[in-house]
């Protein structure tokens, strides 16, 4: 599946509603994202057939697969991003929260504040640093003043692991750094509207490997406050970030379960075949 | 693991890890024979070549650890795969051990062809087969991905440890009635002991073995019936 092109305020996402979540579940772990028999259509082609999986609070999931699989397109489902392309059609449910998220009443827009995304290109506003930061926060009234703004942007910037390298050049355009500063500019930008999902689309694709290993060790930092999904085509980078790993092939979810046992001994043999690249 | 990779040479690099892993086993199961028949029939020759033969198997474990090695840098191997490498890269320094205590029967023959023959021994040579058919067995196991028979073989160790009791007090008798024995006795007491050691690396073989095909540890306690060290004879 090709990923639709998307506009970047997509990126940019409101305030979330604060009142609104109900108590988690009463598990060791709790559940964020709940999906149940998600069937996704492009027009009459079926993407994604009877999809369910929980998606648990605080932790990183990974989502692997061929390309085409349906990953991406269920990832997009998570926060309806899917609601953009017009011929798109998604059926079942997803509830964040125990709240159906396709229910007549949601706000699209108060949903994307709840669930952020970051791509795999970085796609930094043609602004400077600080505006990238500022602008969500901004126009959803997140903020009331300079010295706020300001405060909003360091500690953004500060829990993206960027703060140290831009500091002085916060006037800059976002568009003069380096691909992996951009990335993480990307993922300051996501959390300064205090988003509780991030979903990432193969964030490290168009990185180097030192600049790959940065949003990692960030991803790993961000799960305390955030319910991560990641998307990636790198076994490892899955088997090192995440807790739990879904494999998706031909539109199905084929197998998900722990993810150091969906890499050392999973139970499918499609599985098996993929991560050890039999496929043919 | 029956579909082929896409990339070729690294089906090519697992065939080979685990053709070094069956040839290290090959040799550690002539050096066996080697050293047991040079017992039996006092063979200087023959011992000495059961000493020699340690150094092939070494060898051998080293060109495994660099395969292996390689392997993980190369191909970052995942499930079936990653249990195949790790596998072989576990099992390759326990062969180079049974090559180690073979070698030290071997010796330990060499001395005692300086003192006369004590007594026709049996159960020596019997413990000899029988621990050199489990290393084999094994080793078709973790050829063959053949988890009942590696379970076959961590039960049958009973069995040797058995034997090793009941020698043990044989020889503890003999050394009884006759102290001149003690000497001859001793050394042969060391190389049934490491026979009954063979046996017991061939369980954890069969352990790994397990870990390869069924993705975890063998947990259930092996039935142990080693009573040797906590045997006592009283003199008449």
């Amino acid at each position: 599946m090709t990923d639709p092109a998307m506009s970047e305020e997509q990126n940019v996402i409101p305030a979330q509603d604060p009142g609104g979540s109900p108590a988690p579940a009463p598990r060791k772990i709790a559940t964020k994202v709940n999906a149940t028999d998600v069937d996704v259509f492009y027009g009459d082609k079926q993407a994604l057939e009877k999809v369910s999986i929980e998606i648990p609070q605080n932790q990183v999931t990974a989502f692997i697969g061929p390309s085409g699989c349906g990953k991406s397109t269920f990832l997009r489902c998570i926060n309806r991003m899917n609601d953009t392309i017009d011929i798109c059609r998604v059926e079942g449910t997803i509830a964040i929260d125990g709240r159906d998220i396709y229910d007549r009443d949601i706000d699209v827009v108060q949903l994307r504040a709840q669930v952020g995304m970051v791509f795999q290109k970085p796609n930094p506003f043609p602004k400077s640093i600080y505006d990238n930061i500022a602008y969500g926060p901004r126009i959803h009234g997140m903020v009331a003043g300079k010295a706020d703004t300001d405060d909003l942007v360091e500690s953004s910037l500060r829990r993206a692991s960027l703060w140290e390298e831009v500091k002085d050049r916060l006037e800059q355009p976002g568009t003069g750094l380096s691909g992996g500063q951009q990335q993480r500019l990307c993922i300051a930008r996501a959390i300064a509207v205090s988003p509780e999902v991030i979903l990432m689309d193969e964030p490290c694709s168009a990185l180097d490997p030192i600049a790959t290993a940065r949003i990692e060790e960030l991803i790993d930092e961000l799960r305390q406050n955030f319910t991560i999904v990641i998307v990636t085509h790198s076994m490892q980078q899955a088997a090192r970030v995440s807790q739990k790993t879904a494999f998706f092939h031909l539109g199905v979810l084929v197998e998900q379960g722990a993810t150091e046992k969906i890499f050392t001994n999973p139970e499918d043999k499609r599985t098996q075949d993929y991560i050890t690249g039999r496929f043919g | 693991m029956t579909t082929d990779h896409i990339v070729k040479s690294f089906d090519d690099e697992l065939n080979k890890l685990s053709d070094l892993v069956s040839r290290m086993g090959g040799l550690a199961e002539e050096q066996i024979e080697c050293a047991i028949e040079a017992l039996q029939k006092r063979d200087a020759v023959g011992a000495t070549e059961a000493i020699e033969n340690d150094r092939k198997i070494d060898a051998l474990q080293l060109e495994v650890e660099e395969l292996a090695i390689q392997m993980i840098v190369r191909r970052q191997p995942l499930a079936a795969d990653l249990r195949h490498t790790v596998a072989a890269l576990k099992i390759a320094p326990l062969i180079e051990r049974i090559g180690d205590y073979a070698k030290n029967i071997g010796r330990r023959t060499l001395a005692l062809n300086q003192s006369p023959p004590i007594k026709p021994l049996f159960t020596i040579p019997r413990m000899g087969r029988m621990a050199r058919t489990m290393v084999q067995d094994v080793l078709d196991a973790f050829s063959n991905n053949d988890v009942e028979k590696a379970r076959a073989v961590w039960v049958r160790d009973a069995e040797l440890d058995d034997m090793y009791d009941s020698l043990f007090r044989e020889l503890l008798t003999y050394m009884m009635e006759d102290p001149r024995s003690i000497t001859a006795c001793t050394h042969l007491l060391f190389v049934a002991r490491n026979i009954e050691r063979i046996g017991d690396i061939a369980t954890n073989i069969a352990e790994v073995v397990h870990y390869q095909v069924e993705g975890q540890t063998l947990s259930e306690d092996r039935p142990k019936a080693d009573e040797a060290s906590v045997t006592v004879v009283e003199p008449h």
